[in-house]
């Protein structure tokens, strides 16, 4: 079997659509929460081993570039979230219309952005 | 297409003894886990904001509880299983070469299975400390 025969999708050739971003997305989304996952042992590693480990942990991520990579974890988990429902809903059956495809792909870009916003509220105002 | 249509082909291509494969066990377990992240995670996140992020003793207090130490048991659980499981599927379709596939795919599970052991060891420290 050939290994230069062209794989599908011909991105050179495609057109960027909502829902082919969405898809990609999904699956960025999942391989940056994997390797984000290590931010969430090493928290309760940190706890584990007493409070000056932990202290000295929260110091190590709480400065501008700690929280933008957690703001960007935030993203990236309400994201994976909502489209992982509608994923859900499209291996039950429904939503498979183009119009509702389009509708549910807004939906989740609203939800996803809202549930960021409002978690880094309560994190700043809490 | 209708739901009808989706369940016939499914149940259609399930039966089919050719395609029984282990293909069909993955597709399963990464939807069973991805439905069980779902109130673990509408768990976890709203704690996490409002008992987590306060002082180390109130953290400490959190990971006492009985109730919350079950939780996060079954949060990394299904989290390192959900995660091994769609790293799998994404090495299957970039990485072309055989040997390399079927090395990273171990490496996944492996280090899947070290973070999970290790996230549940801490777990359990905590709550008998």
């Amino acid at each position: 079997m050939s290994r230069q025969r062209p794989l599908s999708p011909h991105l050179q050739i495609y057109k960027p659509q909502l829902t082919s971003i969405l898809s990609i997305l999904h699956r960025a989304t999942g391989v940056a929460l994997s390797i984000g996952s290590i931010i969430l042992v090493s928290w309760v590693i940190a706890l584990t081993l007493g409070e000056a480990t932990y202290l000295s942990y929260l110091k190590i991520i709480n400065n501008w570039f700690g929280k933008l990579i957690l703001f960007g974890f935030t993203f990236g988990l309400f994201y994976h979230f909502s489209n992982g429902i509608r994923h859900l809903f499209w291996d039950a059956g429904y939503g498979y219309d183009l119009k509702q495809a389009y509708m549910s792909g807004t939906l989740v870009i609203i939800a996803s952005l809202t549930l960021t916003i409002i978690t880094w509220l309560l994190v700043f105002f809490i | 297409m209708d739901k009808k249509v989706a369940q016939y082909s499914y149940t259609k291509v399930e039966n089919m003894s050719s395609v029984k494969s282990p293909g069909v066990g993955h597709w399963k377990l990464q939807r069973i886990s991805a439905i069980g992240m779902i109130p673990l995670l509408l768990w976890f996140i709203p704690s996490l904001l409002f008992s987590l992020l306060g002082s180390y003793e109130e953290a400490i207090a959190w990971f006492q509880s009985p109730f919350n130490t079950t939780g996060l048991f079954l949060l990394f659980i299904t989290l390192f299983f959900h995660a091994s499981l769609g790293l799998q599927v994404v090495i299957e379709d970039y990485v072309h070469n055989e040997g390399l596939k079927i090395a990273s795919i171990i490496l996944i599970k492996l280090l899947s299975i070290l973070l999970g052991v290790l996230s549940l060891l801490c777990v359990l420290k905590i709550y008998l400390s």
